[in-house]
């Protein structure tokens, strides 16, 4: 396996981590509660 | 990935709106004992990035497909100069995590910067949607909502004169996944024996990429309109779990 492979695989596991620790923290449903809200930053009124 | 946040129906959030508000919150979750450092939305991207790297921003990105319609009306086409292609870092690097960082109102909550002040994407695809269809929110909008409508009509403007003006010198989300190219398991390989430096995949290029020496380029968006273009069969994709026939094995014509 290529150093170029191994560096994805590596960056890959990191980052899967990390979601597992956002989600761990709660994170997602802070994320979803925040996306089903209408916050109206898009018309400068959020 | 690609929704936004203002958007009503949206099951899930843009990556780069859920990073300005977990970078903007992160001072008041400190101060309650909560540690939410915007994680979840940082290693998605890594996960996205590190498979396919800018993939999404060539085959899902609706904003990027309303940037080729408009580059298809005729009339005089301008290239974009290198240099404007590294301002997408500095937005990112302004709009997503200093300034909502540093810069917080009364209550200790920062603000989103890339989202409020910048986005047209935004605008076209939420903001303009709500604002036509809800009178409620049209009676409030103002002088922000009127600068961010000017705003996407210059970008409308420009994405006629020139390919994807937006993609190339202002998205955050492609600067952070674009980062990924170099390494991503997904990676074009150029044949160099092969090439004839016809140029062909450099014109066929939505980023004006030179594909022969700078193939997996943070800039490339991975279309693969390169490899499709390519008569001469010495550009090629790999994907470790897609198995295919390397065209390097096929004759040259």
């Amino acid at each position: 396996m290529g150093m170029r492979k191994k560096k994805a695989i590596i960056l890959f596991i990191i980052a899967l981590a990390l979601v597992g620790i956002g989600l761990a923290s709660g994170e997602y449903w802070a994320v979803l509660e925040k996306a089903r809200k209408v916050c109206l930053e898009c018309v400068g009124i959020g | 990935v690609l929704n936004c946040y203002s958007c009503p129906s949206a099951v899930a959030a843009c990556p780069i709106g859920s990073l300005q508000h977990a970078v903007a919150s992160i001072r008041v979750r400190l101060s309650i004992g909560e540690s939410q450092f915007g994680l979840y939305a940082l290693g998605s991207l890594g996960v996205v990035g590190s498979l396919v790297g800018r993939f999404p921003c060539g085959w899902f990105c609706p904003f990027g497909l309303v940037q080729e319609l408009l580059h298809k009306l005729p009339g005089p086409k301008l290239r974009i100069p290198r240099f404007l292609t590294h301002l997408r870092y500095a937005v990112l690097a302004l709009t997503v995590f200093i300034l909502p960082f540093l810069v917080l109102d009364a209550a200790g909550y920062g603000d989103t910067w890339f989202c409020k002040w910048i986005c047209p994407a935004g605008t076209l695809e939420a903001g303009l949607p709500l604002v036509v269809a809800n009178a409620g929110i049209r009676s409030q909008v103002g002088l922000l909502f009127a600068w961010k409508v000017a705003l996407l009509a210059a970008f409308v403007l420009w994405m006629i004169v020139s390919m994807r003006p937006f993609c190339r010198t202002i998205c955050p989300l492609g600067a952070i996944l674009g980062l990924f190219n170099k390494v991503s398991l997904l990676r074009l390989t150029v044949d160099s024996d092969r090439c004839a430096s016809c140029g062909d995949c450099s014109r066929a290029c939505p980023v004006a990429l030179e594909v022969p020496r700078r193939p997996n380029s943070p800039d490339c968006i991975r279309c693969l309109k390169c490899v499709k273009t390519c008569e001469r069969g010495c550009l090629d994709y790999e994907f470790p779990l897609l198995s295919r026939p390397p065209r390097s094995e096929q004759p040259a014509p």
